[in-house]
């Protein structure tokens, strides 16, 4: 099972706070697809899929803040 | 970098056409800069509350002033003829992929851009924008997909400052100025731009 984690976006950038899911637990993400978006002060960002798989579970609600490196989705290859 | 003035625009047909130059630089394509005007509008950013909206929606709509959700980072902007709005598409992956550094760079152009109008302006510590004293004359705000950034930063050069009244921008007490207000002369929207342009090319290195 692959984790889908929330990347570095910056320095001195601790955390993030979940906006949106474009996928739910079952979808089909290719690489390189924007599965999720979240928004870090001024910057709104989509988090690419770091490899292909099916969704198994999201872990974060929107509107939850995170740490960076937490891990937001579990993606089965 | 390709820069593209678009002049008055209504704010999704600039949105849409960042989103295919978005797409663009993500295939591999040409970065490039637009600039443009939006006739009034307020936008809400991903962190927006609607509470930094003072003035109920019926009273916006008689004035024929539209609310729209989009999809960069921070609270409430008003856009308005006046505000010469930048739109960099950038690809971030050959720029560090920093955010902070980004969001940097764009209050750095604002500043050199102030400064070429005599313009003393800061950045605030924890507060994205360029400011004079205690107002705020550039509001910035950005996207990412891919790391490649869109939206970007509104410049108050001679906007109409009484539409600010509608909201409380970026949900801050603090007014807001305009480069007129601040030097007492008429500037020329034109030759705005063509330094904007030249500051952009200087400060990220492209040409």
């Amino acid at each position: 099972m692959n984790e889908l984690v929330l990347p570095e976006l910056g320095e001195g950038i601790k955390e993030a706070t979940v906006v949106c899911w474009h996928v739910k637990a079952g979808s089909r993400v290719e690489k390189d697809e924007d599965i999720v978006e979240v928004v870090t002060d001024k910057a709104s960002f989509n988090i690419p899929s770091p490899f292909s798989g099916t969704i198994k579970k999201i872990c974060i609600d929107p509107g939850e803040t995170v740490p960076i490196g937490c891990v937001l989705a579990h993606v089965a290859p | 970098m390709n820069i593209e003035d678009l002049g008055l625009i209504p704010y999704e047909k600039a949105w849409q056409k960042q989103k295919e130059a978005v797409s663009r630089v993500i295939a591999g394509g040409q970065e490039c800069l637009f600039f443009c005007e939006h006739p009034p509008v307020l936008t809400l950013g991903r962190s927006a509350s609607r509470k930094n909206l003072l003035v109920p929606p019926d009273e916006l709509a008689n004035r024929g002033i539209r609310v729209l959700d989009v999809d960069r980072g921070g609270d409430v902007t008003l856009h308005a003829p006046g505000q010469l709005v930048a739109y960099p598409i950038l690809d971030l992956n050959r720029r560090g992929r920093d955010l902070h550094r980004y969001l940097h760079q764009l209050e750095e152009v604002g500043i050199d851009f102030l400064r070429g109008f005599g313009i003393v302006s800061v950045r605030v510590s924890g507060k994205t924008g360029v400011w004079v004293k205690d107002r705020k004359l550039i509001a910035i705000g950005i996207g990412v997909r891919q790391w490649v950034a869109y939206h970007g930063i509104g410049i108050n050069v001679k906007t109409d400052l009484s539409l600010f009244s509608l909201i409380r921008p970026c949900g801050l007490f603090e007014g807001v100025t305009s480069i007129e207000q601040c030097i007492g002369n008429a500037v020329d929207m034109a030759e705005a731009k063509d330094r904007l342009g030249k500051i952009f090319r200087d400060d990220f290195g492209v040409q």
